[in-house]
C-alpha cells in the first residue's frame, strides 16, 4: 500500500545513511582541545599521526572558550589534552586543579621560565607581541617607542588591534600586572577614543596594513612571516617597542595533561612529540615562533632568544592567570 | 462548500494523525526557548544593572536599528524602480531582467560580504585589474551594502507580483472621479502595494536581525554579533541569553506588527467585471536610463561579487586545497540531505492542517513553523545548546536545521495539497480504506511533486546555512559555509574562494528552483 512512498525511500535512505555515517565513524582516539588555530598546528598533528599511528581528534576553538569549557566539564571532560594559545588560560585551568603533574622527563626538556612552577604545563613555543607598520606610510623614526604612545592624536584612526583575541587578552592581563588596573583601563579607553580599529584576529591586522586600512597594528610576531613567505616584498614591517615595554610581551603556547584523561600514556607521547626537535623545528621554520628547547636551528628572521630576553617585560608567566579580571575590565570599557 | 462537507465527513479520530505530529514539532521548536529564559533570569539584579544597562548595549541597539532602517531604504531604492521597470515600462527583455533582479539571492550575505571585502584594498581584485585600489568597504556601509544586495530580491519579487496584479480599471475609475495622477498614485496604487511592502519588509527585517555572517565579517557591532562574541569569546551564557532574548523580542514584535497591519487590508474585486491589466507605459527618452539602471543593478549585485570570487579562486588555487573542499562538501551534504528529507516528511501535517481544517486553533498550529523560522538562528542555536547542555553533535545540528527550515518546505507542499480535492479521500474512505490508507492512496501520490520541490528547497537552503552550523557542529565537523566564514575572518581570501564558489553554485540552483516555481 505504500507503493509510491517506497520508491522515494529506496533511494533516499541509503544516501542518507551513507552521508551520516561518514560523519560519525571515527576510531576511538586521543581528544585534544586546541586553542591554537588549525592552520598553524594541523601539519604537525598529521605528522604525529603518521609517525605513531595514533589518531588525534582535535576540537579547535578559541583558548578562553576551551578553558571555560574545561572548567565546566571538570573531571568529566572527555578531552585528554589542552593545548592553549596563552599562559593565562593554562594558569586558570591549573588553578582549578584540572591538570595532572607532568613527569620530570618532560619537564627537564624546557627551561624554568617556560613551564609551570609545579609542572602542571609546559610551553611548546613562544611568541612575542610586536608593533607592525606600513613602511610606505610610517618611517622607522616616527614609530612609537611604547605601546602607551598609541593613544596620541597623531595615531587617531590609524591603529588596528584584535581585542577579542586570546593573545591580546594575555597582553591586557600583563599590562594590569605591570602598570596596574587603573592605568590599563585608561589605556583601553584612550585607545577606543583614538579610533582603534577592531579586527577579529591577528591575520586581518597584517592584511589591513597591506590593504591600506591602517598604519600601525598590534599583532603577534609570527603572522607577518607567513605573508612574507609567499611574497618577500609584502608591504608590512614589524619591530619591538623600547626594552621592558609591556607591548613586547613574550607569551607562550603550552600544553597540559588533563586529570580526566583515560589514556595518559598516549597523551604524554603527544606532549613529548611537541617538544621533540622535529616539532620544535617546525614551529621555528614553518610557524616562525620561538623554540622552547635547545638544539633548534634558529630562524634568521627572528631575534636570537638571548637578545629577545633583554627587551621583554620581566615577570612570571604564572602570574597571568586572572582571566576573569581582564574580562571584567574589557566589559567595563565596553569592548565586550 | 467542499471544505465544510469534508469536516463532517471525517471522524474526530483522524485529526489526531495530523495534530499530534504538528504539536510535537512545535513543542520541540519552542521548548528550548524556555531554557533561554531560565538562563537569562538566573542572575542577580546587580549583574543585570552592571552588564545589561550600559552604554554599550545602547550602542548595539542603535547600530541594529540603523542597519535595519538603512537596508530597508536601500532595498526600496533598488527594488521599486526595478520592479516597476520590469512590469509596467515599455522595455525589452522584461523576463531576463526579472531573472537578473532575482539573482542576488544566489549570493548569501556572508559570501557577498566576502566578495566586497576581497574587492577593495591594495591587494584586492579591483587593484589587480585596474592598478588603482579602491578603499575597502567595511563597518556600517559594508554591512549595509552586503545585506541590501542580498535581500533586495525579496522586495523585488513581492512588488513585482503585486504590480502585475494591479487592476487598471480602478485607476481609470479614480481618474473619472476627478483624481489627478499624483492623487491616483497615493490613493489607489500605493494602497494596493501595501501587502507586498509589508511582507517583504518583514522578511528583510528578519534577515537583518538574524544575520550573523555579514556583521561579523564587516565588523559592525549589532546584537547578533555581540551574542556571538559573548558565546565564543567570553563564554558568558547568561549575558548571551539576554542578548538572544532581546533579538527574539525584536522579531516577535515584527511578526505581531505585520499581522496587525495586514488585518485591515482587503484587495479583491467585489462586483462583476474582469480586472484589466494595463498596457506598458512608453518611456521615451528615459528608456536608456531604465536600461542603464537595470544593468548597473545587475553588475553591482551579481556580476562584481561573482567575478571577485572567481578571480580570487584562480589567483591562488592549490590542488592541496581540494581535500579540505571535499571534506566540507561532504559535511554540508551530510547535514542537508537528512534535513531535507525530514522537513519534507514533517511538513505534511502542517500543510494538511492549514489547508483542510480551518479553525483558530489549527491556524495557530499551522503558523508554528513560521514562528520558529523567525527566531534569529544564532539565538535559536544558543537556546538549543543550553537545552542539551553544551554537547554539540551532528544530530543536534540536523534537528536544529529541520526545525528552522520547516517553514521553507510548507509553500510547495501546500500548493500541491490545494490541488488534491478532498473528494478523492472521501471516495477512498467510502471504498473501505482507513483514514491513513485513504491519505496515502489518494492524496499522497499527488503530493509527491510538491514534496520533491520542498526537499530541494530545504536541501539548498541548508547547504548555505551559517550560524546554526557554526554553533551546533561538533568541533571537527566542517561545512562549506563555516569555511568561507572562517577563512574570510582570517583575511585569507584566496583560501576562502573555492568554498564561496561552491556555495554560489548551490545557491544559484536554489534561485533557479524558486524562479521555476514562481513561473509554474
Amino acid at each position: 500500500m505504500f507503493n509510491n512512498q517506497s520508491i522515494q525511500f529506496k533511494y533516499f535512505l541509503p544516501i542518507l545513511l551513507l552521508f551520516t555515517l561518514i560523519g560519525y565513524v571515527r576510531a576511538d582516539s586521543l581528544l585534544l582541545y586546541s586553542g591554537r588555530s588549525k592552520s598553524l598546528v594541523d601539519p604537525i598533528i598529521q605528522q604525529f599521526e603518521k609517525e605513531t599511528g595514533i589518531e588525534v581528534k582535535v576540537s579547535y576553538a578559541n583558548t578562553t572558550q576551551l578553558a571555560n569549557k574545561l572548567m565546566t566539564e571538570g573531571e568529566k571532560s572527555s578531552a585528554s589534552l589542552f593545548w592553549a594559545q596563552d599562559a593565562g588560560a593554562l594558569g586558570a585551568v591549573s588553578k582549578k586543579g584540572l591538570f595532572a603533574q607532568l613527569p620530570e622527563s618532560i619537564l627537564a626538556k624546557v627551561p624554568k621560565t617556560f613551564r609551570h612552577s609545579d609542572g602542571m604545563w609546559v610551553a611548546t613555543s613562544g611568541r612575542a607581541r610586536v608593533i607592525a607598520y606600513s613602511p610606505d606610510r610610517v618611517s622607522v623614526e616616527a614609530l612609537p617607542k611604547s605601546v602607551f604612545e598609541l593613544t596620541q592624536p597623531k595615531w587617531k584612526d590609524k591603529v588596528g588591534w584584535a581585542p577579542l583575541n586570546a593573545s591580546f587578552k594575555a597582553f591586557v592581563t600583563a599590562m594590569r600586572v605591570q602598570v596596574g588596573e587603573e592605568r590599563a583601563e585608561k589605556w583601553l579607553r584612550d585607545m577606543q577614543a583614538n579610533g582603534a580599529k577592531t579586527y577579529p584576529k591577528n591575520t586581518p591586522i597584517i592584511e589591513a596594513l597591506a590593504a591600506g586600512e591602517i598604519d600601525l597594528g598590534l599583532p603577534n610576531h609570527y603572522y607577518l612571516y607567513r605573508f612574507k613567505k609567499g611574497n618577500s616584498n609584502y608591504p608590512v614591517q614589524q619591530t619591538f617597542f623600547k626594552a621592558n615595554d609591556v607591548g613586547n610581551l613574550v607569551n607562550v603556547a603550552g600544553v597540559g595533561l588533563l586529570k580526566s584523561s583515560d589514556n595518559r600514556e598516549t597523551a604524554l607521547k603527544f606532549i613529548e612529540y611537541l617538544l621533540s626537535s622535529k616539532a620544535q623545528q617546525y614551529f621555528v621554520s614553518e610557524v616562525f615562533e620561538y623554540p622552547v628547547t635547545e638544539g633548534v636551528i634558529p630562524n634568521t628572521n627572528l631575534l636570537p632568544l638571548d637578545e629577545l630576553l633583554k627587551i621583554v617585560p620581566t615577570f612570571d608567566l604564572n602570574e597571568m592567570d586572572d582571566l576573569e579580571g581582564t574580562i571584567k575590565l574589557l566589559r567595563r570599557v565596553g569592548i565586550i | 462548500m467542499v471544505i465544510r462537507k469534508q469536516h463532517t465527513f471525517l471522524n474526530v479520530g483522524q485529526r489526531e494523525y495530523f495534530f499530534i505530529p504538528a504539536l510535537i514539532v512545535g513543542v520541540c521548536g519552542l521548548f528550548p526557548l524556555f531554557y533561554l529564559i531560565a538562563k537569562a533570569i538566573d542572575v542577580e539584579g546587580s549583574y543585570l544593572i552592571e552588564n545589561l544597562f550600559r552604554s554599550r548595549n545602547a550602542k548595539l541597539f542603535l547600530n541594529t536599528f540603523l542597519l535595519t532602517i538603512g537596508v530597508l531604504i536601500l532595498d526600496i531604492l533598488l527594488a521599486v524602480p526595478a520592479a516597476w521597470l520590469t512590469t509596467h515600462a515599455e522595455i525589452r527583455g522584461k523576463r531576463i531582467f526579472s531573472v537578473l533582479c532575482t539573482l542576488p539571492l544566489a549570493i548569501p550575505g556572508y559570501v557577498m560580504a566576502y566578495a566586497l571585502l576581497g574587492l577593495g584594498g591594495n591587494n584586492g581584485i579591483f587593484s589587480a585589474l585596474f592598478g588603482k585600489s579602491l578603499p575597502r568597504i567595511s563597518g556600517y556601509w559594508g554591512a549595509l551594502l552586503a545585506l541590501s544586495f542580498y535581500t533586495s530580491p525579496y522586495l523585488f519579487l513581492n512588488l513585482r507580483s503585486a504590480l502585475l496584479g494591479l487592476d487598471q480599471s480602478l485607476e481609470e475609475s479614480a481618474r473619472s472621479l476627478g483624481h489627478r495622477q499624483r492623487s491616483v498614485l497615493i490613493r489607489v496604487i500605493l494602497p494596493q502595494l501595501r501587502p507586498a511592502f509589508y511582507a517583504a519588509g518583514l522578511l528583510i527585517c528578519l534577515h537583518v536581525l538574524g544575520d550573523f555572517g555579514v556583521v561579523s565579517l564587516m565588523r559592525f557591532e549589532t546584537f547578533s554579533y555581540a551574542l556571538y562574541v559573548e558565546y565564543d569569546f567570553v563564554f558568558d551564557h547568561h549575558y548571551a541569553s539576554w542578548l538572544a532574548l532581546i533579538l527574539i523580542t525584536f522579531t516577535g514584535c515584527l511578526l505581531f506588527l505585520e499581522t496587525h497591519l495586514l488585518k485591515s487590508v482587503t484587495l479583491y474585486r467585489a462586483g462583476h467585471g474582469v480586472s484589466r491589466h494595463r498596457s506598458s507605459i512608453p518611456l521615451g527618452k528615459w528608456k536608456s536610463v531604465g536600461y542603464i539602471f537595470l544593468s548597473l543593478l545587475f553588475i553591482a549585485t551579481v556580476a562584481i561579487p561573482a567575478i571577485t570570487i572567481l578571480l580570487w579562486m584562480f589567483r591562488a588555487f592549490e590542488t592541496s586545497a581540494l581535500n579540505g573542499l571535499l571534506e566540507a562538501l561532504v559535511g554540508s551534504v551530510g547535514v542537508a540531505i537528512p534535513t531535507a528529507v525530514c522537513c519534507a516528511i514533517l511538513v505534511v501535517p502542517f500543510a494538511y492542517i492549514g489547508v483542510r481544517y480551518s479553525s483558530r486553533f489549527s491556524n495557530m498550529i499551522a503558523r508554528i513553523p513560521y514562528v520558529i523560522y523567525a527566531i534569529p538562528p544564532l539565538a535559536f542555536a544558543l537556546a538549543i545548546i543550553l537545552f542539551v547542555g553544551s554537547r554539540q553533535t551532528i544530530l543536534l545540528l540536523i534537528c536544529a536545521c529541520i526545525l528552522h527550515f520547516l517553514a521553507e518546505a510548507i509553500g510547495p507542499v501546500r500548493s500541491s495539497l490545494y490541488q488534491a480535492s478532498p473528494n478523492l479521500e472521501e471516495a477512498a474512505r467510502s471504498l473501505g480504506c482507513s483514514p491513513v490508507q485513504a491519505f496515502f492512496r489518494s492524496v499522497f501520490p499527488l503530493l509527491i511533486r510538491g514534496l520533491l520541490t520542498a526537499m530541494a528547497l530545504v536541501f539548498l537552503a541548508t547547504m548555505k546555512e551559517l550560524p546554526l552550523a557554526l554553533l551546533l557542529r561538533p568541533a571537527e565537523y566542517e561545512t562549506l559555509a563555516v569555511n568561507v566564514w572562517d577563512y574570510t575572518s582570517e583575511a585569507m581570501y584566496s583560501q576562502a574562494a573555492p568554498y564561496a564558489f561552491l556555495i554560489l553554485l548551490f545557491s544559484a540552483l536554489f534561485v533557479g528552483l524558486l524562479i521555476r516555481k514562481e513561473e509554474a
